[in-house]
């Protein structure tokens, strides 16, 4: 299967602290990938430097074999990589439609069929889609910035942290979405502190720790080996 | 069927607006005691424009800009050099030969080029320093609003802006229609500008920075839009005042006036262009007219009222002020919009909610 994305020897660095320390994985197409890891191992920072929002101190990110390590956020995304940002980042102020217009800032066609796309998925985005994003729940808060992400049409979804702060049913909720996608199709990337549910839905899994790699395999190899269930599962139990 | 029903409206209320204010003109004569509403309406139609102006970037935007009495400045100069009559020329640029222009253009060219220099200067300006975030920029135009004011009074450019002299006898309005419909046709050319997928951007941009980056929006190009326009407006209002006024100096366009503008916008509701609308009237008001008995001293017999005289009337607004800041953040309007299919809707039972277009230019 192809890759969609091939991340090779990334670094990134704020002033001289390495974050990143040159990792490397792909993302195979329709698949769902996950990096899992404890605060501050560099998941976060990593997918800040594929979407350009961070520039990465080395190695490159390539989409599709296009190279993408020194574009801008804006040329990223509309060669098809998409954010999820962590803590879900809505427009407060905006309603519910404008923030998926917003989504779908780059793309000069009509957005009906996408609309009903995203309300078809969710339901409850519908329902209110005349109300300010900030008077959401945190759970519908976070559908609609997925949905959001969804409307520039990406090859690849990436998320950061969506089950933050969120109710376990909510919890659920947002990973039956990540299962429905990935059924539908799309490809995704995945960063979660949330490793048992991330492990469960992921095709192939890597753990970070302190800017490295140290782990691979795939979701179901990963949530059986002993050294991950001791370091990420033993308290992470839904 | 519902849009038709609005235009008309819409076009009936402007119309009849601008028919009540040339009946108020011509039959309200300069002698009498309403005579001051003329002028409030007059200037308050103007401070209108600029405060929109001012709400597009830091009501729409969430850019805390402070230059905007320096780029009305800018306008008000543009205007006034290229209008004044060449016959007038020697007589104004009295202490610099007649001045090195020698052509005069027809007044709304003036207008239009006073905030094309206003726009050219913000887009220069803007380079720099719209990299500032937050209280940063403020100090940073607000400075640079205070520096343009030294330059244009500086003597050695004298031929050009007369130096600390005023300039004047440049064509004016003749009839209070006129600054209505330039301030008319501005803000709703920036109403749709708000209402358009930059002014969408914008919104984005003003309540997430990362997110909006994230969306692919990209920043400092949005930023410079919204700066390089605010500035156009800003520039154009300056031309106006400049024509309300009939002359020009610079050194009225200090600080203080920037600080009446983000006044105007504080109390209107920030991110509220009917809410600026209605607060310009309201202030001009207050501070040409209604608050004016403040100033004077006042005698109930032989008791003389404490408190009274001239200045006091600037102690009450920094109350109002202190007062709205503290308990009343949100303004007369917060961010919603006034409309009148809205109010219709409303009379007629309709819940559902519609945005409206603003009538109210």
């Amino acid at each position: 299967m192809s890759n969609i994305l091939e991340i090779k020897d990334l670094s990134v660095s704020y002033g001289g602290i390495k974050a990143v320390k040159g990792i490397s994985f792909e993302v195979p197409k329709g698949e769902v990938v996950t990096l899992i890891g404890a605060n501050g191992a560099g998941k976060s920072s990593t997918l800040r430097s594929i979407v350009g929002l961070v520039k990465p101190s080395g190695g490159s990110i390539l989409l599709n074999g296009e190279e993408m390590a020194q574009k801008t956020p804006e040329q990223i995304v509309a060669k098809g990589i998409t954010l999820v940002p962590e803590g879900r980042r809505v427009f407060a102020d905006l309603t519910v439609l404008e923030n998926l217009k917003v989504g779908a800032y780059l793309r000069k066609d009509d957005l009906s069929e996408d609309l009903a796309w995203c309300y078809d998925l969710f339901p409850r985005l519908k329902e209110r889609h005349w109300q300010l994003a900030g008077t959401l729940s945190g759970g519908e808060q976070q559908m609609l910035a997925i949905a959001r992400a969804l409307m520039s049409r990406p090859e690849i979804i990436m998320m950061d942290e969506p089950s933050l702060g969120l109710a376990p049913i909510v919890v659920q909720g947002v990973f039956e979405i990540i299962r429905e996608l990935n059924r539908q199709g799309k490809t995704i990337l995945l960063v979660e502190q949330n490793a048992n549910m991330a492990l469960r839905t992921a095709h192939h899994a890597y753990v970070m720790e302190v800017g490295s790699i140290t782990m691979t395999g795939t979701g179901k190899e990963l949530s059986e080996d002993e050294a991950v269930k001791a370091a990420y599962l033993g308290k992470a139990r839904n | 069927m519902k849009k038709t029903r609005d235009v008309v409206i819409s076009v009936v209320l402007i119309a009849a607006l601008l028919g009540v204010l040339r009946y108020m003109e011509l039959h309200i004569s300069p002698q009498s005691q309403w005579a001051m509403l003329l002028t409030v309406l007059k200037k308050g139609s103007i401070y209108a424009l600029v405060a929109v102006s001012m709400n597009l970037l830091n009501g729409f935007t969430g850019l805390f800009s402070l230059g905007q009495a320096g780029f009305m400045m800018i306008g008000a100069y543009t205007y006034g050099i290229l209008t004044i009559p060449v016959a007038q020329r020697a007589n104004v640029y009295m202490y610099y030969q007649g001045g090195i222009v020698q052509f005069a253009l027809p007044s709304i060219l003036g207008i239009v080029l006073g905030g094309i220099a206003a726009a050219a200067f913000a887009f220069l300006i803007g380079i720099p320093v719209l990299r500032l975030k937050s209280d940063y920029l403020a100090i940073a135009t607000l400075g640079f609003a205070e520096i343009m004011k030294v330059v244009f009074m500086w003597d050695s450019l004298g031929p050009l802006t007369n130096g600390s002299n005023m300039l004047r006898e440049y064509p004016t309005f003749k009839t209070i229609l006129y600054p209505f419909i330039v301030s008319g046709i501005c803000i709703a050319i920036i109403v749709m500008l708000i209402n358009s997928t930059y002014g969408r951007a914008f919104k984005a941009i003003r309540d997430d920075e990362i997110a909006a980056e994230a969306m692919g929006i990209n920043l400092a190009h949005h930023k410079r839009i919204a700066f390089t326009v605010s500035s156009f407006f800003a520039g154009i209002s300056g031309a106006l005042l400049a024509m309300y006024q009939t002359n020009v100096q610079a050194k009225s366009y200090n600080s203080a006036m920037t600080y009446e503008i983000l006044l105007i916008v504080v109390i209107g509701g920030i991110g509220s262009i009917t809410g600026s609308v209605i607060s310009s009237f309201l202030f001009i008001a207050c501070s040409e007219w209604v608050l004016r008995f403040l100033d004077e001293t006042h005698r109930i017999g032989e008791f003389t009222v404490p408190l009274m005289r001239s200045g006091f009337r600037k102690v009450v607004f920094s109350i109002i002020i202190m007062v709205i800041v503290l308990f009343f953040r949100q303004g007369i309007m917060g961010t919603r919009e006034f409309s009148i299919s809205g109010i219709i809707n409303r009379l007629t039972g309709k819940s559902k909610k519609s945005k409206g277009g603003d009538s109210n230019a």
